[in-house]
């Protein structure tokens, strides 16, 4: 494999084969958690993270799973690897913890993992899988950041706050302020039905990027919605 | 008795898994395109959300965290993640096995949605979020109930607003999925109408 193939594996993700918007996986967590940017990257991280470390197990072990119970299999490794996470996060985020709530055991259920592992690990070797793992993480991050951005400048009228708890060295009460203190802000976008609104939006945006003609490239292949 | 309808309800109109959770979006948009797809899929949901509580709590408040063994050497609670996911996969496959040999017609209605149940949030959320809000026995088995009928009542009623959405005409870039969330947005809208009615029923 040449250098332009690995590079093309890790972006891949971030546009092209957006795992939320253009292969629409994974979309539990992306509605639930992007009230704040914060929470969003928190949860882009630790998926990520989940991501990288069981695309590299499965792909390890894909001559030794037998397919039957492959399904099983993976899942037991994620599920293995989402404990773990969600040790480190209650140690050392506690605050993180509380805002993610159930919606961090339960990337044991997102299907960017899962479909990752039996889409891309279970047929690759380990360093692609981690290649790929990586970029779908970042890809997943970036869509949630976006998101959770979008919805906390209407609905709430700050940025990134909270992000503090993510990193100390801004102090806790770290957040920017982009509409002015006495403004009444939009509330509904932090509550369900915006998150479902804003979703449409970046994913019909998503769908323009990637498929609207261009001059030097042919237009890209939809994904599997 | 009271509290029994009063989680049932709320979890069927105010804390609504799919529109106000976000629990369960997948099949919920997946699924949702044909009514008896739709009833199909909500039935089996329901049936293994019930059947998982009634498994997980027991094994939850027996086995892994005994009463008055948090924060101990005994308390196993890390594993919880592990341990249901696991139990929630064997389930749905002795379902499937059990349907298979004795109910035939309804393992055929419910076909290829019953595998797919392992991977739904709803059910390993509800089995935690029980936990995590202290519900008893009972009252867990009740809440899960309501939590498969309140899937349910999304489920039909946004396949219906989905049969207009497929038939309006949209911008090329929101065809399929866009708008369909777009249209989510309004179906999820509407039941926040609900937010404080089971309270003033049952607790006034």
């Amino acid at each position: 494999m040449s250098e332009n193939s690995k590079m093309k594996i890790l972006t891949n993700g971030i546009l092209n084969e957006n795992p939320v918007l253009r292969l629409v996986l994974g979309t539990c967590p992306t509605l639930a958690v992007t009230t704040m940017a914060s929470n969003g990257i928190g949860m882009g991280l630790a998926a990520t993270f989940v991501l990288l470390c069981s695309n590299i197990v499965i792909s390890a072990l894909r001559k030794v799973i037998p397919n039957q119970v492959r399904i099983p299999c993976y899942i037991t490794v994620i599920a293995g690897f989402v404990s773990v996470v969600q040790m480190i996060v209650k140690a050392y985020v506690p605050d993180l913890d509380k805002a993610l709530g159930v919606y961090l055991p339960l990337i044991v259920v997102n299907c960017i993992i899962l479909g990752r592992a039996e889409m891309f690990a279970s047929k690759n070797g380990i360093l692609d899988s981690a290649l790929d793992g990586i970029g779908m993480g970042i890809g997943f991050t970036l869509t949630l950041t976006v998101m959770g951005s979008i919805r906390e400048i209407i609905g709430s009228g700050t940025w990134m706050a909270g992000l503090g708890k993510l990193i100390p060295a801004l102090g806790a009460d770290f957040k920017v302020q982009i509409i002015p203190e006495g403004v009444d802000t939009f509330s509904l976008m932090t509550s369900a039905p915006g998150g479902f609104f804003v979703f449409g939006i970046l994913m019909a945006g998503a769908t323009w990027l990637t498929t609207r003609p261009r001059k030097e490239a042919p237009a890209v292949e939809g994904g599997n919605a | 008795m009271v509290k029994l309808a009063a989680i049932f309800f709320t979890m069927i109109l105010v804390d609504n898994y799919v529109l106000a959770k976000f629990l369960g979006i997948c099949p919920f948009l997946g699924v949702s395109k044909k009514l008896d797809s739709a009833v199909g899929m909500s039935l089996a949901v329901t049936f293994v959300m019930v059947m998982a509580t009634a498994a997980t709590w027991p094994i939850y408040k027996l086995i892994l965290c005994p009463e008055g063994m948090e924060n101990t050497s005994r308390d196993m609670s890390y594993l919880q993640t592990i341990v249901f996911i696991l139990i929630i996969a064997i389930l749905v496959q002795l379902l499937e096995n059990f349907l298979k040999k004795f109910i035939p017609a309804l393992y055929k209605a419910l076909g290829v949605y019953l595998p797919l149940i392992t991977t739904n949030c709803t059910i390993l959320g509800v089995t935690i979020l029980n936990l995590d809000n202290g519900y008893n026995f009972i009252e867990s088995i009740v809440c899960a109930a309501g939590a498969g009928i309140g899937f349910l009542v999304a489920m039909v009623l946004f396949s219906g607003v989905r049969r207009r959405v497929e038939q309006a005409v949209t911008p090329k870039c929101f065809e399929g999925l866009p708008i369909t969330l777009v249209a989510a947005a309004v179906t999820s809208l509407s039941f926040m109408g609900f937010g404080g009615i089971v309270d003033a029923i049952f607790k006034a």
